[in-house]
This record gives structure tokens, sequence and C-alpha cells, in this order.
């Protein structure tokens, strides 16, 4: 059924702190490792090693420049997945009830024997998370990792989603989103999380940790070390300066 | 967004067949016999050649049967059930006519309303998307069940209603473009409201997340052609209204000007078909710094 449950058990997703990632993309080749050979058809590739290479992501990491009214520019860098959204308007708009929302952990999945690829979830997406395999003809996205998060076979440090498990720098975060005591919770509401596009209407259960403030004042050790010694060029090089600038 | 040419031709083609089996069922022509056959072959040749067009852009056409299931939901299902329903009764009501003389008016009726539903149900599949401002509008099913009876007038041949609807067509459209040009803006999505960093300062994209394009960059950021818009716009309109209008109001009636009226007609509303899609800008492009 491609309508949205009135509330879900839980509600299972990430927490992405853009203050720490660095932006490697060790999240994205992890995911299309773990995605490509585990649930649902793979993620291929076209054109992989040609002129013209593309292929199904499930996850990207974009860079975003940042100018503030005052101050140096800052550069961010922004993974983005599916975001599980409550009102998930990729979900209603399925017209075969390939897309659903799972009512007990709130993970929206794609029914793949059910899909015909028409990509109308794709379209009804404001975030750019799903993607059409352009060899199974199947809409791709976002699992959460639901092969490994319940997965007994697994070592229990291994039960996150790849994305999550192999983020060098700890700017993933997973759990349910729906406790209020949970530590991505407490995460979200300790760092002002935020969510993106919310005039959109998706109420997304993934949340961004926007960066922290910069220091007001740099400080810096070894600047003054690099002041210029002299500012006014003095004797000779002070005369040349002179009669160059007459000339 | 991406202008397929198999969506276009559905679009275009299925809302012309099914605009004159609206006027075929109400009894606009009333028509028997041969006659009948033709324009019932005409109207259908247009509504399913559209829809099995619109199957080539499918992943698993083989599997399409189930887009009939979530008609509760979803305004693609309940076009593909719409469509369905329109057919067979129009199918039932056009045996009567060609091959029995006999008109069931309720089920012409029942049959053109039905066919004037699935045109607003082919609307709203766009109108629907708030990712898509220049759509997420009502003016989105009007003008598609404008496009519809005026092109179904044309073929019922219709002519005094089709001068009338010309020139609502030619406005509506207009002012679709003129305000649609600004849908996105009032919209509030912005690359700052996208990224959540507009807190921050101005956001500019400073690298992609890789360097070649990938399915939502080909499917939903569509510039290309986008420059010669206005032109195209012009040339549209021309194409579309004024001048079938032109043809129809003005010149001494003939069954060869209004053929050729019909037909430039029908390019006019092929092209700013095309437009529909090839302007229309999604809220992913603002992740990629483009739109």
């Amino acid at each position: 059924m491609t309508t949205l449950p009135q509330s879900t058990e839980r509600k299972l997703g990430l927490v992405i702190d853009l203050d720490t990632c660095v932006g490697c993309h060790a999240c994205v080749v992890s995911c299309k490792g773990w995605n490509t050979e585990n649930y649902g058809a793979p993620l291929s590739d076209q054109d992989a090693y040609g002129g013209n290479p593309s292929g199904t992501f499930l996850n990207r990491v974009h860079s975003y420049e940042i100018q503030p009214e005052q101050g140096l520019a800052q550069t961010i860098h922004f993974p983005k997945s599916c975001l599980h959204c409550e009102d998930a308007p990729c979900v209603t708009v399925c017209p075969t009830g390939a897309s659903y929302k799972r009512v007990e952990d709130g993970i929206v999945l794609v029914n793949e024997s059910d899909c015909i690829g028409c990509g109308l979830c794709a379209w009804a997406c404001p975030y750019g998370a799903r993607e059409l395999d352009q060899k199974e003809g199947v809409m791709k996205k976002c699992t959460l990792c639901v092969d490994r998060i319940y997965n007994n076979n697994l070592p229990e440090e291994d039960r996150v989603p790849a994305c999550v498990r192999t983020c060098p720098a700890g700017a993933r975060h997973f759990g349910d989103l729906g406790d209020p005591d949970s530590d991505v919770s407490r995460l979200v509401a300790e760092r002002d999380g935020m969510d993106l596009m919310p005039e959109q209407g998706t109420k997304p259960v993934n949340k961004y940790l926007p960066p922290r403030p910069k220091d007001e004042e740099a400080i810096d050790v070894l600047a003054p070390f690099l002041e210029p010694v002299a500012e006014e060029p003095k004797g000779f090089l002070g005369w040349l300066d002179k009669t160059l600038e007459k000339l | 967004m991406h202008p397929a040419p198999s969506i276009i031709i559905f679009t275009v083609f299925s809302g012309l067949g099914f605009g004159l089996l609206t006027y075929l069922g109400f009894g606009k022509p009333d028509v028997s016999g041969f006659t009948a056959f033709v324009f019932f072959l005409i109207a259908y040749a247009m509504a399913v050649g559209g829809l099995i067009a619109s199957t080539f852009h499918l992943g698993h056409p083989e599997r399409a049967l189930k887009a009939f299931t979530q008609w509760r939901s979803s305004w693609l299902s309940r076009e593909g059930v719409l469509s369905v329903l329109a057919l067979v009764i129009m199918g039932l009501y056009a045996i009567g006519v060609v091959f029995f003389d006999t008109r069931i008016a309720w089920l012409g009726i029942l049959g053109g309303t039905l066919s004037l539903a699935t045109v607003v149900a082919t609307s709203m599949i766009y109108g629907q998307l708030k990712t898509v401002p220049r759509w997420n509008h009502w003016s989105t099913p009007i003008l598609f069940v404008l496009y519809s009876l005026t092109g179904g007038a044309f073929f019922a041949g219709q002519v005094w209603l089709a001068k009338p609807l010309l020139l609502l067509l030619g406005i509506a459209q207009l002012l679709a473009w003129i305000f649609g040009d600004s849908l996105f803006r009032e919209s509030g999505s912005t690359i700052e409201t996208a990224t959540g960093l507009g807190r921050i300062g101005k956001v500019r994209l400073f690298e992609g997340p890789h360097t070649g394009g990938n399915y939502l960059t080909r499917e939903m950021i569509h510039i290309v052609g986008r420059k010669h818009a206005q032109k195209l716009r012009v040339i549209a309109i021309f194409a579309l209204t004024i001048i079938p209008w032109i043809v129809l109001a003005l010149l001494p009636f003939s069954h060869i000007l209004a053929g050729i009226a019909a037909i430039l007609h029908v390019i006019g509303a092929l092209m700013a078909r095309w437009l529909f899609f090839a302007q229309a800008e999604h809220t992913v492009g603002l992740y990629y710094g483009a739109r």
C-alpha cells in the first residue's frame, strides 16, 4: 500500500554532523560496496572506464562554500541520502505499491519486484534521494542498510548502516529519532539539528547538525613570527623605490 | 525536467484523444454508422497510442498492470484506472452508435465525463509535485483540460466551440507562462534551505559529488534548449492558437484549411508541452548548483 502509516513505532534514521564531516567520500564507497552485493538489484555503472562514467549511488557527498556576512568563507562537506521522511511524497505517488514506509521502524523501501520503473517517485523527492538503476530499470534508494541493522550473523558493532560503520570522522550517527532519550535525539537537541527544505513539508527523519560557529577572533600562535619585518623599504631599497616611483 | 519524447507524445495525444471522446460521448457531432466509426477510430488511435507511448519510458513495462492497484493514493494509478474505464465504456457506447444506430445517451455522458476525468488525472500527476513549483499550481489541470477540449473540438468538427476555446487556451497558456516563471522563487526553496546552511551565510556549490552526470542531473536538471525558450513560446502560441483562430474565424471555411489549422494546432501543442517539461525546474537542482 502506498498510503503512509499514521505513525511508526520507531523512527530509525541518521544524524549527520556537518561540523565533523571531512568530505572523504568513504561513506559513498562503503554504501555502494555493501548495497551492490546485498539487498535487491546491484547498483550498476555505465561506461565505468570510458569517457563519460555514470552510475547508481544511494549516497553522495556534495561540497558547498558558505560566505558569511563578515569573515572568511567556509567549506562544508555535505553527504546526502534518503531522509526517510515521515510524510514521504515518494511513497504516495507510486502507482504500483512498490514504494512503502515500514510501520515498525519508519524505513522507506522499494519492493523491486513490483517497481515498473516509471520514475515518478524520484520526481516527487525534493532531495534527489532516489535513482533509477539504468541496467535493472528499477528504483534504488537508501535502505538504511536494513539487511545489516537486524542481521544477527554480523558482529554487534557492524549492525549499523555501512556509511555509519565506515565514517572515519564519526560524522554519521544511527539511531531511533522517535525516542527522545536516544543518543541521536539528544545529539539533535544539543546541537540544534535541522531539517533540509522544511518548506517542502516532508518532515524528514534524518537530521543534520549545523557546523559549530567559528571562534570570533582567530588565535594563531605562529602568525606573529611571520609579520613583515619592514613595511616601508629603507636605505638603498628606499631610494630605489622612490626613484622608480618618479620615473 | 527532461522533456522525454515518449511523455510529450503521451500527454498531447492522449489529451487530444480523450478530448475527442468527450465530445463523442456528449453526442457532438451526433454521427452514426461509418462516419462514427472513423471518429471513434481517430479518438482511440490518439488516446490508446498516447497511453502506449507512455509505457516506453518504463523500466519494466511488463509489470504495468500493477499500476492499477494504488488508485487510493496515486494520481498515476488513478489515471490508469480512469483511462481504462473511459475506453471500455466509450467502446460499448461506440458499438451502439456505429453498428446499431442507437445512442445510449447516459452511457455516452458517463464515458465522456470519464474521458475528461482521465485528462484531469494526467494533469495531476504533474500538478501534485511540490518539487516542481511551476507545475504545482491550480492552473496545471485547467490548462490540460483546455488543451484537451480545444484539440477535441477541432477533431470533432465543432468549429463554433473551437473558436472561443482557441482564444481562451491562448490567454490561459500565456498567463501560465508569465506567472509560472516566478513560481520557483515564490516557493521559497533555495540552496540555503536545501542545505540548511543559510543560517551561516550565502551558499554556493563548491564541488559536485562527482565529475560526470547522473540519473538525477539528466532527468531533472534539463538546461539545454532553454535559451531559446522565449522564441519557442512565441512560435508555439502562433501555431497553437493565433493562426488556427484566424483560419477558423476570419477566413472562408474550407475543410483543407481547417485540416491545416488542426495540424498546426497539434504542432503548437507539442511545442508547448516540450516547454512545459524543459522549463520546469526541480528542487534537486539546488543541490547541484543549477536549476
